[in-house]
């Protein structure tokens, strides 16, 4: 440790420099460090503040039986678009059934705000008529998707409707490549006359939505 | 190279979309010399607020300044050059400092602080030396509320560069009672795998909807069909779809208007006054704020959408946005905006919202053909089947009046030709 502050020069002999011994100590001095007397002005940067109707909750006890039933209403849900199966898959929705991808996860309200995705089950149908068109040009590279749904917790359990969040991650194939979506789905469930569970709403958010997206998603996620 | 021999006035040789040369050079002649779109000021309302944005192959900052304008950075410590600002946007609060020697600077450019400056006495590098500045745009210029930033101080001012393309911000603002528009705060990016022409060609070529959307506009008019034989109504978001499996003569009508600076219009083609409540309230504030007349003007301008040659589509009707930033010959990022009507009703920016999710979001069912034709239109170029891409179809039919082109086909390749003709003036000045 040395007690001269000042930085030697490095001179002819760089060799010499290497083995000269000088440390600043930390909290050796009164004085502010370089980083306190930069800018330390700088106005509070926004946070992103409290995500009230998205943030996690903890999950309620339910019965092993109504968390295997979820659990099990979830996979088929992922794997009936996995299987391209868009009839059988808008059918899990109830009349009154929304698919939303908001544009940011701060949005509370399916309407009124950018989305990627806003739909009712015309639009779904619509969706579904345009996949299916035999010139539907984007649909003619080969493409597949792979979903793995897991973190399955039910949040609140009412008599008839159940809300539910869980993660997913979804892999699609398009020509030659991969992509990755991952995020969070939060379920409205209901259950209807037939004692079925039936989606009333579908909330998915993309982790990487802000990001550039390479092409387009054609499906729901 | 002369690349002006790329370019007849029937067709264009198909390394102007592929060479990277040639895209090197459009970025130096075009790009970096042009008025530019960086964004609108409410992007950034309040002193400290920024906005990262491309001019060219240029990092740029736009920043709301202390006194309260709007300029334009380049986004580079004068020091050693490291970007200043790392985020796409934010607040950076009164002084952009470098996060690596902590070189400060005023919200206009100016330098603010450097750390031990005495280091420097005797140097060239003082802070008095405007060097020791971050660079500004050489111009930067606004029109109503939309700014623009030219990187060489020569060449037309921005009124003069617009020409009457100014009508995209016009025909955009009017529609408001109070005369103005803010930002939606969100843009989706979205990146095309094709040439930045591929886009500005598309938008007003009015052969291909019927064509490459027929999927959508098919099962989209097979719903509202049902819909109003049901209920005797449909919205009008059924409407933004289904309209793109109209005929082939139904196009042909929609005629282009094709300026100087290669600009554009798609004339109108969707019906977008329905005469239910909320657009009657709305139709009544405008007449509360500028006459019958006036509103009538306003309202019946015949519009799709205005280009601005080369990287900007408003369709101003319902107050979308969409800008090129291109990044190789065969890649190209698209930002897509929203706009909301200052004093209008809730209702009608929820009617221009729909289509801003239906057709301009990354689920998108319209794009996402056009983005497949690109992708394989830029791959079909790389093919030595064919060295011309065609621009033939109503080669000289069209009507040229003081030095606008008016196609008398909508489905005329005027659109293409007119792009090229002041692509070739810009590629020969420099």
């Amino acid at each position: 440790m040395s007690n001269d502050r000042s930085i030697p020069s490095a001179g002819p002999d760089f060799a010499r420099l290497l083995g000269q011994d000088v440390v600043i100590e930390a909290g050796a001095s009164e004085a502010p460090s370089g980083a306190q007397r930069i800018a330390p002005d700088h106005s509070p940067r926004p946070s992103a503040g409290p995500l009230s109707r998205t943030r996690e909750r903890a999950g309620v006890r339910v019965s092993p039986d109504i968390q295997r039933e979820v659990e099990q209403f979830l996979y088929i849900q992922a794997e009936l678009l996995d299987d391209k199966q868009w009839q059988a898959w808008i059918d899990l929705f109830d009349d009154a059934g929304i698919y939303w991808m908001p544009a940011s996860p701060e949005q509370t309200e399916w309407e009124g705000s950018p989305s990627i995705f806003a739909e009712d089950k015309l639009l779904m149908e619509i969706r579904k008529g345009r996949v299916s068109h035999p010139n539907a040009w984007s649909q003619a590279p080969m493409w597949a998707t792979n979903h793995i749904v897991s973190h399955v917790t039910v949040e609140a359990h009412g008599e008839t409707t159940l809300e539910v969040r869980s993660r997913f991650h979804m892999m699609e194939l398009r020509r030659d490549s991969v992509r990755h979506f991952g995020g969070r789905y939060r379920h409205t469930l209901v259950r209807g006359g037939d004692g079925g569970l039936r989606i009333r709403l579908q909330r998915v958010d993309l982790f990487n939505g802000q990001a550039p997206f390479d092409y387009v998603l054609q499906v729901w996620v | 190279m002369d690349v002006t021999a790329l370019v007849e006035p029937d067709r264009v040789h198909k390394t102007v979309y592929t060479d990277p040369q040639i895209f090197d050079m459009e970025m130096a002649r075009i790009w970096e010399r042009t008025w530019v779109y960086c964004g609108h000021e409410s992007q950034v309302p309040k002193a400290g607020d920024y906005y990262a944005v491309t001019i060219g192959r240029q990092p740029m900052i736009m920043v709301r300044e202390a006194g309260g304008g709007v300029g334009v950075l380049y986004n580079r410590c004068p020091h050693r050059g490291v970007q200043l600002v790392g985020n796409l946007k934010g607040n950076t609060g009164s002084a952009f400092v470098c996060s690596y020697h902590a070189w400060s600077f005023h919200l206009d450019g100016r330098v603010r602080a450097i750390p031990l400056a005495s280091g420097y006495e005797g140097t060239r590098m003082t802070k008095d030396n405007p060097d020791c500045g971050m660079k500004k745009a050489a111009r930067v210029d606004s029109y109503r509320g939309f700014v623009f930033a030219s990187l060489v101080a020569d060449g037309p001012s921005l009124p003069d560069f617009l020409g009457e393309a100014k009508i995209a911000f016009d025909d955009m603002c009017d529609r408001s009672p109070v005369g103005e528009v803010e930002v939606v705060p969100n843009c989706y990016r979205v990146m095309q795998h094709s040439n930045w022409k591929f886009f500005m060609e598309n938008q007003l070529d009015s052969l291909h909807p019927s064509v490459t959307h027929q999927s959508t506009g098919i099962a989209a008019g097979r719903v509202e069909k049902r819909l109003k034989a049901e209920t005797g109504t449909a919205p009008l978001y059924y409407h933004y779809l289904s309209t793109f499996a109209s005929s082939f003569e139904q196009w042909d009508a929609v005629q282009t208007i094709n300026f100087p600076h290669g600009h554009g219009i798609l004339k109108a083609y969707m019906g977008l006054r329905p005469q239910d409540p909320d657009t009657l309230e709305y139709e009544a504030l405008l007449k509360g704020a500028y006459g019958e007349a006036k509103t009538e003007e306003y309202l019946s301008r015949s519009i799709h959408h205005v280009l601005v040659y080369p990287y900007l589509s408003v369709q101003s009707p319902l107050q979308q946005l969409r800008c090129l930033r291109p990044v190789a010959a065969d890649k190209t990022m698209s930002e897509i905006w929203h706009f909301r009507l200052k004093g209008a009703p809730e209702a009608i920016y929820r009617r221009s919202l729909w289509y801003y999710n239906l057709v301009n979001s990354p689920a998108t069912m319209i794009n996402a053909d056009d983005l497949e034709n690109w992708s394989k239109g830029q791959w079909g170029l790389t093919s030595n089947g064919g060295d011309w891409v065609s621009f033939h179809r109503w080669f000289g039919d069209d009507r040229e009046e003081n030095g606008v082109t008016y196609s008398n086909h909508g489905t005329s390749e005027a659109v293409m030709r007119s792009q090229f003709k002041a692509w070739s003036t810009y590629m020969q000045a420099a």
